[in-house]
């Protein structure tokens, strides 16, 4: 339809022209529009359409329009233009049906597109109005999602709330069940006391029914053989005012009593208290160091004077037994006092305290400071100290006891007296031993003494005898043979032990009582030894067997001369 | 250690004599009066009917024994056995019958708590006290016997009378401000009266002897209240055991509270020793056995032995669930006493019925318990030094002092649960009593040289 665009159709009348003009042109075709424009601006003359309208078909080429109108008409469904009998014949009917069906094509297609218009701006006008509705609604998506997030607030703060007051509710709901639980107990409570009043009042009913009912009256009296004697043997008196007046005498004077004595036992205690107050203030003021209260009398000297006048006076009064006086500004000096050197010395330990605290960390190296480990150190020591020093004092007081108190119990102090006899008796034995060995050296040494006395004495008779037998000897040989020697040796053993027995009764007469103490005389025992030796009068050999069986008689018997 | 022979006891009546020389004891109907040092027999009385209570005088010379059933009490002399007295109330019933402390008038409550008959053994004189209070401690004497305090009550309100015990001339009437007053008693001073009220108001007010207000003291309020109150012995303090399982010891001074001891089911503080009763099973060697045993071996067979061991800390008691909804709960610390020397204090709550709690009021600290194997019945102290006597319903006695404690077994042929028991004035010997019988333990000093020491 190339053809179609480029060639216009200019058998349009004028009334759709005029419509054309009104309508607007946006989606026309170039051609249709150059058609439009040229139908919209003011009314082209006649002359002018027709000039436009014979660009398609002028004098020369009728047949070849024709011919092409009919091709395109008959395309479009039109009826041929020519007639059926005979070609190129122009069937004017035809023609005129297919201007009209043009036509009324043309209008169809004007009104089509009028409505179309139309339609265009009504959904141009819808669109708009559904933009604007658009950005309201999404406005007020926006105010109601701020809504909502204010309504969440809301409402967790309200569940808050709710659960606070849950709470309450229960709190409240507890203490109601328990005063619940209380009346209930008050209730059981009132009704058994109830029910027992009811009963006595039965019972009561009951009685007084039966005293009603009752004719014989059973005599309340009092069967007693005879009367006692009051108790302080008094009396009973009549009762009087007097009396009335002596009994409430009497029971103020054992009230007045009671609280004098309260008051007493008030007094004592305040004494002491206040001794205790004053001692713990001057301790404190012994504490605190001198220089810390210069300063602050030098600052009091603006109120000095009468403060002074005031100290001076509770000096005076504390010289003057102040703690008996219980008046009030007294108490007061006292306590402000106090207070006072409480305060100084509290501040005195903080500074103290801070001192520790700088010298432990290094800053400081106070003087007055010792460090916690010397100080934890000392009192180590000390304590170890303490500990000896109870420990002896300890040991020191039992043993004092034992030399002081006799004991109650007759077995440890008996005991006692044992254990000492044991140690003295131990001591006694070891000395015993001692004191034996040393007899039995002795006694080796007196006997070996004795043998060699014997021995010497032997020898010496020998000696005698041999002298006296070489003397014989000469004596004979000089004079006669040798028949006479065998017959004196034996005589003359008797005669040496009587020698020996001449010296012990020498030895005998020099003898002394032997001492108790075991000091001994090899001598004197040698005499007691020989002693023995006379009743038992025999051979040397028999002398030695005499001397050791008479061992343990000599021990008896020097045991008894000794403890003699 | 010595335990004398069994003699028969009926109501548990046995009481040794003020000066302690005597000691009475009942067995149905009639009056036994017993020296105490060798337990012969002395005087032996006959009453009307069976005697429900008896009480010495005070100068040890009179004895009455009271028959609540018959309204009669007999009055019989220790000098004079033939002199007798009969005291008949008839029909006005009795309830209760004590001595006043000149030992020369008996009070005699009748039935319902009417009145209150003074009868007087001296004069022929009679005095009648109207509407005494009808509770359990409504008569209450000072410790010099000068004045007598009893609780009243009128148009449902309660009043303290004061007498003057030498001629019963009332001192003081003045009303208190008590709901319903179940309990009075004089501070041993003679000075203080303590006032409390029923167990449905913790209320406690304290009276001077003129009659004026000087402290109420109130822990708390709605739920149940004071249960039982001890004087010290110096008057310095009050001790108040209430139920809710706390003692609140008040002070002379300012009538203030000091301090409260609790009395918690697990003890955790590592500073206060638990003695523990353990049964020691005795091994029994059957070859060494006799056949047919001898009595005494046989009992001893079957009671086992018990001794006391140091429990460590923490230690968790045992304890009863108390039932709610009854009236008078086993709940709170139902006995308190203090000690003579006034160092001691030993209580009990009733939650854990097997422990006895002894505190130290120097410090105002838990010292010592003591757990038992049965439920406490009673424990009283030495009316000499701080020792304390406690029996558990077995056959064994259980001493405790600060030295250590001791569980003696009650030498007697088959079961002999000791109910109760009662100190002989000079500390030196102990009744023992059962449902039935009764027997003395003597020469009690010096203590602690006995078996199943600690």
């Amino acid at each position: 339809m190339g053809d179609w665009k480029t060639i216009t159709v200019p058998a349009l009348s004028s009334a759709s022209k005029i419509a054309y003009q009104n309508t607007s042109e946006k989606k026309m075709s170039p051609s249709s529009l150059n058609m439009q424009q040229v139908l919209c601006s003011p009314l082209p003359s006649y002359k002018s359409m027709h000039s436009f309208f014979s660009a398609f078909c002028t004098e020369e080429n009728v047949e070849q329009s024709i011919s092409y109108l009919n091709r395109e008409l008959t395309t479009l469904g039109f009826p041929s233009l020519y007639s059926e009998c005979k070609d190129k014949e122009l069937n004017v009917v035809s023609v005129l049906n297919c201007m009209n069906e043009l036509l009324v094509l043309q209008r169809k297609n004007l009104r089509a597109q009028e409505e179309v218009e139309i339609q265009h701006l009504k959904l141009g006008s819808d669109m708009d109005h559904l933009q604007n509705c658009y950005a309201k609604v999404k406005e007020q998506l926006e105010a109601s999602r701020r809504e909502i997030v204010g309504l969440q607030e809301r409402d967790r703060q309200q569940q808050c709330k709710n659960r606070n007051l849950h709470q309450l509710l229960k709190n409240e709901k507890d203490e109601v069940q328990k005063l619940q639980n209380i009346i209930a107990s008050r209730a059981t409570q009132y009704n058994h006391d109830m029910k027992r009043k009811e009963r006595e009042y039965n019972k009561l009913k009951e009685r007084l029914h039966q005293l009603v009912m009752n004719k014989k009256d059973k005599k309340i009296a009092m069967d007693v053989l005879n009367y006692v004697g009051r108790v302080d043997g008094k009396r009973g008196a009549w009762k009087t005012g007097k009396t009335e007046a002596r009994n409430e005498e009497e029971m103020y004077k054992v009230l007045l009593g009671g609280y004098e004595q309260r008051q007493k036992q008030l007094l004592v205690e305040n004494a002491e208290l206040k001794k205790v107050l004053q001692q713990m203030k001057k301790e404190m003021i012994s504490l605190l160091p001198p220089q810390k209260q210069k300063p602050k009398e030098r600052a009091e000297d603006g109120i000095g004077p009468v403060l002074s006048d005031m100290e001076e006076d509770a000096v005076e009064l504390n010289k003057e037994n102040m703690w008996e006086l219980s008046c009030e500004t007294v108490r007061e000096q006292l306590t402000n006092s106090i207070r006072k050197q409480w305060r100084m010395l509290k501040n005195h330990v903080e500074k103290l305290d801070n001192q520790v605290s700088r010298a432990h960390s290094g800053a400081l190296n106070g003087s007055d400071v010792i460090s916690r480990e010397d100080h934890e150190l000392e009192t180590e020591k000390l304590e170890l100290e303490i500990q000896q020093c109870k420990e002896m004092i300890k040991t020191q007081q039992q043993l004092l006891q034992q030399l002081m108190s006799p004991c109650d119990d007759d077995d440890t102090s008996v005991l006692l007296q044992d254990c000492y006899l044991l140690e003295e008796r131990e001591r006694l034995q070891e000395e015993w031993k001692l004191f034996r060995e040393q007899k039995k050296n002795f006694e080796r040494e007196r006997r070996s003494f004795t043998e060699a006395a014997i021995r010497l004495g032997l020898e010496r008779k020998a000696f005698e005898e041999d002298r006296g037998a070489w003397l014989k000897q000469q004596f004979l040989s000089m004079t006669s043979d040798h028949k006479n020697s065998e017959h004196v040796k034996t005589p003359s053993a008797y005669s040496g032990s009587s020698d020996p027995d001449n010296q012990l009764m020498n030895f005998r007469s020099r003898q002394k009582k032997p001492h108790c103490l075991p000091s001994v005389h090899p001598s004197e025992d040698l005499c007691q030894t020989i002693q023995h030796i006379p009743p038992n009068s025999n051979s040397s050999v028999v002398l030695n067997k005499t001397t050791e069986d008479s061992k343990p008689k000599q021990w008896k018997g020097l045991n008894k001369a000794e403890t003699e | 250690m010595n335990f004398s022979e069994v003699f028969k006891l009926s109501s548990l009546l046995c009481k040794f004599s003020p000066d302690g020389k005597y000691l009475a004891s009942c067995v149905q109907y009639r009056l036994i009066i017993r020296d105490v040092n060798n337990l012969q027999i002395l005087q032996l009385y006959t009453c009307l009917d069976q005697i429900q209570y008896i009480e010495w005088s005070s100068d040890s010379l009179f004895i009455l024994c009271a028959m609540y059933k018959r309204g009669i009490v007999q009055v019989w002399s220790l000098e004079q056995p033939d002199w007798h007295c009969k005291i008949d109330e008839g029909s006005a019933g009795l309830v209760a019958s004590c001595w006043s402390p000149d030992g020369r008038h008996i009070l005699n409550t009748t039935e319902f708590y009417l009145r209150i008959t003074v009868w007087s053994l001296c004069t022929k004189s009679v005095s009648y006290i109207k509407y005494p209070k009808a509770c359990q401690h409504g008569i209450a004497f000072t410790k010099d016997g000068r004045y007598m305090a009893l609780a009243e009550r009128r148009d449902c309100k309660d009043y303290i009378s004061l007498f003057v015990c030498s001629d019963w001339q009332l001192l003081r009437h003045f009303d208190t401000e008590t709901q319903d007053l179940s309990g009075i008693e004089w501070a041993p001073n003679g000075c203080v009266l303590a006032v409390w009220d029923t167990c449905l108001e913790y209320k406690i007010l304290l009276y001077s002897l003129d009659g004026r207000l000087l402290s109420t003291y109130s822990a708390y309020e709605w739920s149940l209240g004071i249960k039982s109150v001890a004087w010290s012995p110096s008057s310095q303090f009050l001790a108040i055991g209430s139920y809710d399982e706390k003692v609140r010891i008040l002070n002379h001074v300012t009538w203030k509270k000091i301090t409260e001891f609790e009395h918690p089911v697990t003890i955790a503080n590592p500073k206060i020793i638990v003695y523990k009763e353990m049964e020691k099973s005795t091994r029994v060697e059957t070859e060494s056995l006799a056949f047919p045993p001898a009595r005494a071996q046989a009992s001893s067979l079957f009671s086992t032995q018990s001794k006391y061991d140091i429990s460590q800390v923490p230690v968790t008691l045992q304890y009863v669930k108390p039932v709610t909804d009854r009236a008078n709960p086993r709940i709170g610390i139902g006995m308190l006493a203090f000690s003579p020397d006034n160092c001691f204090l030993a209580t009990k709550n009733d939650n854990i019925p097997n422990a006895i709690w002894i505190w130290d009021v120097q410090k105002l600290k838990l010292f010592v318990v003591l757990e038992q194997l049965y439920a406490v019945q009673l424990f009283q102290w030495d009316p000499r030094q701080p020792r304390l006597a406690i029996c558990t319903g077995n056959s064994k006695v259980y001493l405790w002092s600060p030295a250590g404690c001791v569980s003696v077994q009650v030498p007697m042929e088959g079961d002999f649960q000791v109910l109760s028991l009662c100190w002989h004035s000079s500390g030196d010997s102990m009744a023992l009593l059962t449902s039935g019988f009764l027997e003395v333990w003597k020469s009690l000093q010096p203590h602690f040289h006995y078996m199943n020491m600690i």
